[in-house]
């Protein structure tokens, strides 16, 4: 009896210490999960999911804490990447975060603005350039279309305009649709 | 002559890779299509005229746009660059004839949506002067490899079978590579075009030259030409040339004509019964690729000095009045064109540029021709009837029969119309040749190939959108990490200057310390004068007698003034 326990017990003494050596050595900062889905948000850092940005909503999802539809830049092709690496089942996207929208850029009416930098620190990826009482200008190839610039704007100077499609990043349509409005078109 | 580096030459004890076969292979898949080359046969090829304005596009190959080098009001002479490449996978555009730049902006240009894209305008002043390109290369077959191919490059060359991958990058097979095998494509599969068949006639001494050339620059085993049996002339033309100029180590084998046969996959199987690896190139298993016309440019700028201004184009189809082929100044209006050709049939119904496979229709005839147009087709619509409606799917298999390159088209089609671009990446959608076939001979009438391009253009858009998401997330992580530090940069600026000013309480301290040994030593001071000198102690009797007498003498004299 004696030698039992005593036996069992040195074994869990030996397979905590293998447990606590392996905890330490083989320590993950932090949560893969985290990661994957952060690599799945679009990173427009917009708040639009009521968090932070994409990092803190990856991580709240990651919690259990926000629901798969709360990206409205991402819309339907993000909900579904989520659905697919969560293994949960795709929803609709939640309107009261928005709606799905085409990508657009910030452009500053460069007439109107008064150089007060307040959309510079706004801008969550540095895509604003100027300087206090010098005219600011948007780098529209970093611009990823988050809006955070426009409501601290006191001019109003600051329009979202939908990206031009040029011929390199023109896309065929989806032929489906094409031959609709071939029907439609005829009818 | 400077000698090529090592690693340019072949390795010589490298075992060859490639052997022909003794009988052509027919490649899987295919289909039998009506060639309707006569009527653009029928005339030797016309020279166009050259227009009053032409367009030349600065983007008219794969790979990055050029930058124009002019700018309005300059004069340009024929052949001068007008735009340069700024990246290896990119060729340089030359002024088609001399005159003036009247505009450098946004200009419709060939494409099935009808988009613009940044041009040069330039005004003919019907001269016509050549400007010195020096391009010209002497003695070229001596010549250093290199030098040929940064030759081939200024002269901007591009594939001119119909894709314009750039020819300065296909005659670099790169260090420690070996040819075994160049393969020149001359079969024209596609019905209407045979814009290549009327340059082998006119011209084949330049088609052999240019073999030479990019022979001698690739340092290729072997050199045959595969054509397409239903072209006889051709190859008629091809071998009185080849016998003229007593050259034998390159050989003329017809394939059979079966539509595509000029795919360059498709080619070198039918050749060599060899398969290119899914998503790499034919150099990868020894073997380039180049089309005749290509070849014949090559000659063209390194023989002659002309870079590449002008090419050969057909002009088809039931709507024209006299088709044939022309050659054609790069950025020629396609109205031009057509006008030369004696203008459109009443019952013309589809402007078309390339064939009536793999071409695209255009929304206008005020387009320019460009590097890559091989055919402007006007076509009727008995000749091209409409499509009829697409229904669904049946499921019958009969497109992945026909598929040259073996996919699957009906689980393509799916994935597309699913716009599930994984799975359809793993049924090689990147593979597909966009030929054709199977959307010509399904009886559903699916436009299977605008699928296949749907996904292809929205998966490299995802990957577009990742990268830029990338970019994105690294900017906002930089910035937070920037606003971190300088939040701690803010701290530790104030805790100095917190430092900085304790060192002052210090100092008043110090200060006040200093007055209090100065007045500690004044006090000192008056306390030392108020006892008596300290030299007066232990004095003899003598000397306190002195000092006695001293103070009499001195107090005698205080009281009588």
């Amino acid at each position: 009896m004696l030698t039992a326990i005593l036996a069992i017990g040195i074994l869990a003494a030996l397979f905590g210490l293998l447990l606590g050596y392996s905890a330490i050595r083989f320590k993950i900062d932090s949560d893969p999960v985290v990661d994957q889905i952060d690599a799945i948000l679009p990173q427009t850092q917009c708040g639009q999911c009521s968090y932070a940005g994409c990092r803190p909503y990856a991580e709240a999802i990651a919690a259990g804490e926000a629901d798969i539809n709360q990206c409205p830049p991402g819309g339907e092709a993000t909900i579904q990447a989520l659905a697919d690496l969560l293994g949960r089942d795709p929803k609709p996207l939640n309107a009261e975060h928005g709606l799905h929208t085409e990508k657009r850029v910030a452009i500053i009416d460069e007439d109107v603005c008064i150089g007060c930098t307040l959309c510079i620190q706004a801008c969550p990826v540095d895509a604003i350039l100027g300087a206090a009482k010098q005219m600011h200008t948007v780098i529209a190839s970093e611009c990823t279309g988050c809006e955070l610039c426009v409501p601290p704007c006191p001019v109003d100077c600051i329009d979202m305009v939908p990206v031009e499609t040029d011929i390199r990043h023109w896309k065929w349509p989806y032929p489906e649709d094409q031959q609709r409005r071939i029907a439609n078109g005829k009818t | 002559m400077a000698k090529p580096e090592p690693a340019d030459l072949p390795l010589p004890d490298a075992p060859c890779r490639v052997s022909l076969l003794k009988t052509p292979a027919q490649f899987p898949g295919g289909v039998d299509l009506d060639a309707r080359k006569a009527q653009s046969l029928q005339e030797p090829i016309r020279i166009a005229r050259v227009p009053g304005r032409l367009y030349v596009p600065l983007s008219q190959h794969i790979g990055e746009p050029t930058q124009a080098l002019v700018s309005v009001g300059d004069k340009v002479l024929k052949g001068q660059q007008i735009a340069r490449s700024l990246s290896y996978i990119s060729a340089p555009v030359h002024a088609p004839t001399s005159g003036t730049v009247s505009d450098v902006g946004s200009y419709p240009v060939p494409h099935t949506a009808g988009l613009s894209a940044d041009c040069i305008v330039i005004d003919s002043d019907g001269e016509d002067r050549m400007a010195d390109t020096g391009l010209r290369l002497a003695a070229v077959l001596d010549a250093d490899p290199a030098e040929i191919r940064q030759r081939v490059r200024d002269a901007g060359i591009v594939g001119l079978g119909g894709a314009g991958f750039p020819t300065s990058v296909k005659v670099n097979p790169g260090p420690g590579r070996n040819i075994d095998l160049l393969i020149i494509n001359a079969a024209e599969c596609e019905p209407y075009i045979s814009c290549d068949e009327a340059l082998i006639c006119a011209r084949p001494q330049d088609v052999i030259d240019g073999i030479h050339i990019i022979r001698h620059a690739v340092h290729a085993r072997q050199v045959v030409i595969g054509i397409e049996d239903n072209m006889p002339n051709a190859i008629r033309c091809l071998q009185q040339a080849l016998s003229d100029t007593d050259d034998h180590d390159i050989s003329v084998i017809t394939v059979p004509g079966r539509y595509p046969a000029g795919g360059e996959k498709q080619l070198i199987y039918a050749l060599t019964g060899l398969e290119v690896p899914s998503q790499g190139l034919p150099i990868d298993i020894g073997i380039v690729c180049h089309n005749v016309g290509t070849t014949a440019a090559v000659a063209r700028a390194l023989m002659h000095g002309e870079p590449l201004i002008s090419r050969i184009v057909t002009v088809s189809g039931a709507g024209i009045k006299r088709p044939g082929n022309l050659e054609v100044r790069i950025g020629t209006p396609i109205a031009e064109l057509i006008e030369q050709c004696g203008g459109y049939t009443e019952n013309v119904a589809r402007l078309v540029m390339g064939g009536p496979m793999m071409g695209f229709s255009l929304p206008s005839d005020q387009l320019p021709i460009i590097k890559t147009s091989n055919c402007i087709l006007a076509t009727t619509w008995e000749e091209t009837p409409p499509p009829p409606p697409a229904v669904e799917c049946i499921r019958c298999g009969k497109c992945a029969e026909v598929c040259p390159a073996v996919l699957l088209p009906q689980q393509l089609y799916w994935h597309a119309r699913a716009r599930d671009f994984d799975k359809i990446q793993d049924y090689d959608l990147f593979d597909c040749i966009e030929c054709g076939c199977c959307a010509y001979v399904c009886p559903s009438h699916l436009p299977l190939v605008q699928y296949y391009r749907f996904a292809k253009t929205e998966i490299w858009n995802l990957e577009r959108e990742r990268e830029q998401a990338d970019i994105a997330r690294q900017r906002h992580e930089f910035r937070q990490h920037r606003l971190e530090r300088e939040k701690q940069e803010l701290e530790a600026r104030r805790a100095k200057a917190k430092k900085a000013l304790r060192p002052k309480q210090g100092d008043a301290d110090a200060k006040q310390a200093e007055i209090a040994a100065a007045l500690e030593r004044v006090k000192a001071k008056k306390a030392a004068q108020t006892q008596p000198p300290a030299n007066t102690d232990n004095l003899t009797p003598e000397q306190q007698a002195k000092i006695a007498e001293a103070d009499r003498r001195r107090q005698s004299q205080r009281s009588e003034p």
